[in-house]
């Protein structure tokens, strides 16, 4: 019996190789792409963030079977899946929780990345691949956002798209444009239904498909941050500290999803609001163009950046060096394998300025997402008498001060790694 | 730099307790006590349905704290709709602006959007206020515009301001004249109904956490095989 | 360093249990997708039972009413009419009522609860078309045989006024029969029977 599904199984795979490489692609992608042995808790995140794309993509096509992208519609039709839709709530959670996730995980991936040198020669492409997959993320997490209808999801885009009228001569024009109407609108919401539906999933998946191509062209790099292909068998040109992905990261990424799912669990069934991060009390009123809230705040994942543009001054009464600012913050990472000059890649083996330079990065990161959450007189002001600061907002001070730090990490970056005491760098990976 | 990241991750869970409380005693909230989600259930169709709609509630829902169609017809549905209906309002939006000063907002979700505690503070917090069109104001919610709709249950309350023991003005609330429910009672009522405005809040809620203690055990079982798969596999590698 | 035989069964048996387990999760996962495809809470609520109050039907005129987005028919049918229908059996298609187009409780000469009044969902079993009623008039478009029923326009299907088809005509099986029960004397209910199946 085995035997004859054997055979059936052999023969219809060899119908299907003479007309598309099935077999080709499973040996170069999987049973023999060669994977440095040594990968380690930071190596999960990428078939993570692979498996929450898919998650949201599924549970966002059932939503769209129930959603409604009218203004007059939009926050019932939400409240319609999460009661009268069979499991509505379980989907609706997936994909609000998953939201979050997502950029738990990129933001995590790409920490591996400053970690290892992932971004260095001959990998730039990938990285630059990278930086293209986490703006067109946060594009589909702003469009996403509005599409609930709640206070915040308008105040939210209403704010952020005003953002645009700052940009000299032309700004009020192209915000009109993008909303397609003098306010956040009716058709500012299909249009995002749009965007977030299928504009940019598409490109999103294009992106990432590109990413993973780029990265098996070159090889994985590892917490050694040396080149396996540089050790290859003498016999079968293997690299000599390369394991084939399938079996053995397939199986130990399965592990990692597992965990992960538990994680998801915990938070979409016990904790799905996660205290106001994941879901805002605030969304949970309808809009109300004529009632803006006391505190409009972007969600978790945005606050960095946020706080980036509250930090920098208006320059002639525009807020467009804020804007500026904000957007330099999540393009500057593009130069990253132009700006580090280590001979070295891995953090093991660099010298003390960049890991506290890294510190300093993670630190203020850190710090700006925070008090992107809470409104700028949060810790107060300093003593009136104080020179130079008096009266000023301590959180304010401390943005600008992070913000500052945060610039630094890159700018100061050709100099600092460049003279850095690096440690000799081994042939081979070490555990 | 391990450390760093593990004494990170453990503030994590600090982040689920960041946004609850506020400024409000904690409200005496039990989601398994379905007397007190019907109690809370009726106070809410005799008092609050008059100009808050709930428009996304089903009155079949009901069914989850423990009645029968027929006891929702009975006893919950005043305007002979069906028990499939959702809990709409007769009062017209525009007309209850003009005598309000504002529309009375739905109470789908005003659980989830201002929380228990909010809650149980407000409808406990009225106090008489002739400045006030209605003659009604709320030390949670200044000038609101809605009149105290319990205050047969409750009684009137007046605020009294007087400096407290720093020299600072501070306002306390004071019983004037009694309802017909003691303040004890009062507080249970309210309790009752916010309990209720919990549940219609998200009534799903029951269910979504009885469902994750057994899809945890089961992915806890998974880990096991996961893991065990994982090491078997990579004997060969060291 | 001699490296441990590789024990393939255990290996067999580790990918057979977690793949097994994980086969198992995925039919879990796909159980709530599935489902909310099904009729919604809303969906459900509007295609509730309809009352139909039959106090002013007239013996032989058509009263429509709707339930679940279809036609239903109800027609308070003459003694003439009562007597008229056995006459017919050997014409029709499926007159002992073979075929499962109406509930239990119809399943009788005049397919009904109560033989005056005739219950029916008007939607032809051939490719969904309403048929028109065509009662027996002195004008005698429908032949001088024509007992009173209702003629397709579509493809030209005819029923008798118990919903029963006629042989030759294009539609295979009778007008069905939806489950109903009375709450009075005068008060139809479509949509839940006396056996309390809603189908």
């Amino acid at each position: 019996m085995r035997e004859r599904v054997n055979k059936c199984l052999t023969s219809t795979v060899a119908w299907i190789d003479e007309r598309f490489p099935l077999t080709a692609n499973w040996k170069t992608h999987l049973s023999e792409y060669y994977a440095p042995k040594n990968f380690n808790f930071w190596y999960y995140f990428g078939s993570l963030a692979l498996l929450v794309l898919v998650i949201q993509i599924l549970t966002g096509i059932f939503l769209t079977m129930n959603y409604k992208p009218d203004a007059g519609m939009a926050f019932a039709s939400v409240e319609y899946i999460m009661r009268d839709v069979s499991w509505g709530w379980l989907i609706r959670y997936m994909h609000s929780t998953g939201a979050s996730m997502f950029f738990i995980v990129v933001y995590l991936h790409m920490f591996r990345g400053l970690l290892y040198g992932s971004h260095r020669n001959p990998r730039e492409l990938i990285w630059l691949f990278g930086v293209g997959i986490f703006l067109c993320l946060m594009g589909e997490a702003f469009f996403g956002y509005l599409l609930p209808w709640g206070q915040m999801s308008y105040w939210g885009a209403q704010v952020i798209i005003n953002l645009f009228n700052s940009i000299p001569f032309i700004g009020p024009d192209i915000s009109l444009w993008i909303r397609g109407d003098y306010t956040i609108a009716d058709a500012t919401l299909n249009r995002f239904f749009a965007f977030h539906v299928i504009a940019l999933p598409l490109v999103l998946l294009g992106l990432v498909v590109a990413h993973i191509i780029a990265l098996h062209e070159v090889g994985s790099n590892n917490p050694d941050g040396i080149e396996i292909k540089k050790h290859k068998d003498p016999k079968t040109h293997i690299p000599l500290d390369g394991i084939p992905f399938h079996p053995y990261y397939t199986v130990k990424d399965i592990v990692g999803v597992v965990v992960f799912l538990m994680v998801f669990s915990c938070v979409i069934f016990f904790a799905p609001e996660m205290g106001g991060y994941f879901l805002e009390a605030n969304n949970f009123i309808p809009a109300n163009p004529l009632v803006t809230p006391p505190h409009i705040a972007p969600v978790w994942y945005f606050t960095p950046y946020y706080s980036i543009l509250r930090a920098v001054p208006p320059l002639f009464n525009s807020q467009f060096p804020g804007v500026v600012a904000m957007g330099a913050s999540v393009v500057i990472f593009a130069a990253l394998p132009w700006l580090d000059r280590s001979p070295v890649k891995s953090i093991r083996y660099r010298g003390g300025l960049y890991k506290r330079w890294l510190t300093v990065f993670v630190v203020s990161f850190l710090v700006l997402g925070y008090l992107g959450t809470e409104p700028t007189t949060v810790w107060g002001t300093f003593d009136k008498h104080l020179m130079l600061l008096g009266g000023a907002d301590r959180a304010t001070v401390a943005a600008r001060f992070c913000t500052a730090a945060y610039f630094l990490f890159f700018i100061l970056m050709p100099w600092y790694t460049r003279i850095d005491k690096t440690k000799p760098v081994p042939e081979r990976v070490t555990s | 730099m391990k450390k760093l990241f593990l004494i990170l991750s453990l503030l994590v869970p600090t982040l689920v307790m960041a946004g609850e409380g506020g400024d409000f005693p904690a409200a005496p909230i039990n989601m398994s006590d379905q007397a007190s989600l019907q109690r809370g259930a009726k106070i809410f169709v005799n008092y609050c349905l008059s100009c808050h709609s709930a428009s996304v509630m089903r009155y079949n829902r009901l069914k989850d704290i423990g009645l029968t169609d027929e006891q929702i017809k009975s006893n919950l549905m005043l305007a002979g709709e069906k028990v499939g209906d959702t809990m709409t309002v007769a009062m017209d939006k525009s007309e209850a602006k003009g005598w309000f000063g504002a529309t009375p907002p739905d109470l789908s979700v005003i659980a989830r959007a201002r929380g228990a505690d909010w809650l149980y503070a407000y409808m406990r917090g009225f106090y008489r206020d002739d400045t006030r069109p209605t003659g009604w104001n709320n030390t949670v919610f200044d000038k609101v515009g809605m009149p105290n709709v319990l205050y047969e249950l409750q009684g009137e309350q007046r605020l009294v301001t007087a400096p407290d023991e720093s020299g600072k003005p501070a306002s306390h609330l004071v019983l004037d004249k009694p309802g017909t429910l003691s303040t004890a009672e009062y507080d249970m009522a309210v309790a009752d109904l916010v309990n209720y405005l919990v549940y219609m809040g998200e009534p799903a809620r029951a269910v979504r956490t009885h469902m994750g203690l057994y899809v945890l055990i089961f992915l806890a079982f998974m880990f096991v095989l996961a893991l065990l798969l994982k090491k078997e596999f990579w004997k060969d590698i060291h | 360093m001699a490296k441990p035989e590789v024990d393939q069964s255990k290996r067999r048996f580790l990918v057979a249990a977690t793949a097994g387990a994980g086969a198992v999760g995925a039919v879990a996962v796909a159980v709530p997708f599935v489902s909310s495809m099904l009729p919604s809470e809303r969906a459900k609520a509007a295609g509730a039972p309809v009352e139909v109050d039959i106090s002013n039907c007239e013996t032989g005129v058509l009263k429509t009413a709707e339930w679940r987005g279809k036609v239903i028919w109800i027609v308070k049918r003459s003694k003439q009419m009562l007597d008229d229908l056995p006459t017919l059996n050997d014409k029709l298609s499926d007159p002992l009522l073979e075929v499962d187009q109406q509930p239990e409780y119809c399943k009788n000469a005049t397919r009904s609860i109560k033989p005056e009044v005739m219950v029916l969902i008007g939607l032809c079993t051939h490719l969904g078309c309403s048929p028109t009623p065509k009662f027996k008039s002195a004008e005698g478009d429908m032949g001088e045989e024509w007992k009173g029923g209702f003629l397709c326009p579509c493809h030209g299907s005819k029923f008798d006024l118990a919903g029963r088809v006629f042989k030759g005509s294009p539609a295979p099986i009778n007008l069905e029969v939806p489950p109903h029960k009375y709450l009075s004397d005068n008060m139809l209910l479509i949509g839940v029977g006396q056996d309390g199946k809603e189908a």
